[in-house]
């Protein structure tokens, strides 16, 4: 209330919800829609190109492009899903790691700065792909009832326990998991942009409307938005990580063979 | 600002998906593994394959080549057993024929020398025997004839001037004959 009272005149409207819902740039075709297909096209294409000429021994070019599917191959899929079964899933993991990542910093690209997983039906498209995925796996693994019973009757556990074991663990891994899957990542986007926003147009808002004692003071916020901005970053590639990886881990999980 | 609320609240809740935004991203994440997985992925995995059999053929040929490497060593090491023991050998048979030499002509110097001792020996008893016959017969005419110049006698008889020296010489024999087998 006391900004708004030094203000020279206008009223400070924060960033919100609304901020994320921009006018659709023609029909239904809003900014997210056409990044998201950007990024797919980036990434489709820039593998494309990379993986044309590929040389036993590599240079820079090459070397970048290995360094990331290696990453995607060995580090999170093999690791986590284990050496024997982990070959069907390395498109999938390498995909939905560099797809994720090149969205996410979106919103820290300038002139874009849209973080496209903020919007929650992308989350959700992905947690669907993942979501059949994990779960085919299992029923292929186990057998219908085989899957159920590796899912909700994990070993070594006292009997009476699995009263109450049971259908956490069927909640658990048929709906918690999976969904904090999608969830994480668009509340991460979601709350990280909007962080940047407030301080970017307060500053901005300082800088325009405030009164001449508190001009000044948008220069620290503008600072804590750079600030921000580098911490968004490793936010942004941490979450690409994370999806990745829990999704690398359910599919070992739903393909261990004694839980 | 109360109607911005009313519209928050009425269209844009953020947690509630658009659908339109569901199925483009469905889409293209879709497109985007088809492209991975049909190009990308086959071409990484081609390479990765290159890369470890060229390693693994390395190794491979390293291994046989230390293996040839072995397999000479222990070539040269028994052919160096050999050969020295060959040396050996030569040398003990070596030894043995010098050995041998040695003794055969240390004998056969032995019997030459024995042989020229016997010889010398032989020859100097029949020198020995001839001188002793020559003095012998020397010195009986030498003292028949000192006798005969002395008795003026002449002791032409035969018979009993060969008795007389002979029994004389005989005496003078047996007279020096321990210092003569002393000498021999």
């Amino acid at each position: 209330m006391g900004a708004l009272v030094l203000s020279q005149g206008g009223t400070f409207e924060p960033p919100g919800v609304d901020s994320f819902f921009l006018p659709p740039i023609f029909g239904e075709v809003t900014k997210p829609i056409v990044l998201v297909v950007l990024s797919a096209v980036i990434v489709g294409a820039y593998f494309l190109i990379a993986t044309r000429n590929l040389k036993l021994v590599p240079g820079k070019a090459q070397f970048a492009a290995e360094y990331i599917y290696d990453f995607s191959r060995n580090t999170i899929a093999r690791d986590q899903i284990g050496a024997q079964h982990f070959r069907p899933f390395i498109g999938l993991i390498f995909g939905l790691f560099t797809f994720i990542l090149v969205n996410n910093l979106f919103g820290i690209i300038p002139l874009i700065q849209y973080p496209t997983m903020a919007k929650i039906g992308f989350p959700i498209a992905l947690f669907l792909m993942v979501y059949v995925v994990i779960h085919t796996v299992g029923f292929r693994r186990h057998g219908f009832l085989g899957y159920f019973k590796h899912v909700m009757f994990p070993p070594g556990v006292p009997k009476p326990v699995y009263v109450l074991l049971a259908p956490i663990e069927f909640l658990q891994k048929f709906l918690f998991q999976p969904a904090a899957l999608a969830i994480r990542v668009f509340a991460a986007m979601f709350a990280g942009h909007l962080i940047l926003l407030v301080f970017t147009l307060g500053g901005q808002f300082l800088l325009l409307e405030g009164s001449a004692l508190l001009k000044p003071v948008s220069i620290v916020s503008f600072a804590f938005a750079i600030l921000l901005t580098f911490a968004e970053a490793l936010i942004q590639v941490l979450q690409a990580y994370i999806f990745a990886v829990l999704t690398a881990n359910f599919i070992g999980a739903a393909l261990a063979q004694d839980h | 600002m109360e109607n911005k609320m009313v519209l928050a609240a009425e269209g844009h809740n953020p947690i509630l998906p658009a659908p339109a935004e569901i199925i483009v991203g469905f889409v293209a994440f879709a497109a985007l593994l088809f492209v991975l997985y049909r190009y990308a992925v086959p071409r990484f995995e081609k390479v990765y394959q290159e890369r470890s059999e060229r390693i693994e053929g390395g190794i491979a040929r390293a291994e046989e080549a230390q293996a040839e490497a072995q397999r000479t060593l222990e070539q040269y090491k028994a052919q160096l057993a050999e050969a020295r023991a060959e040396a050996a050998r030569i040398r003990d048979d070596a030894r043995a024929e010098g050995q041998q030499i040695l003794d055969e002509m240390r004998s056969q110097a032995q019997e030459e020398s024995d042989r020229i001792i016997s010889q010398g020996q032989a020859q100097l008893a029949a020198q020995r025997s001839q001188v002793i016959a020559e003095l012998r017969e020397d010195l009986g005419r030498q003292a028949v004839d000192l006798a005969s110049k002395v008795v003026g006698e002449s002791l032409e008889d035969e018979a009993r001037r060969r008795g007389t020296v002979d029994r004389f010489l005989d005496e003078l024999d047996a007279a020096s004959a321990p210092s003569t087998s002393a000498n021999s």
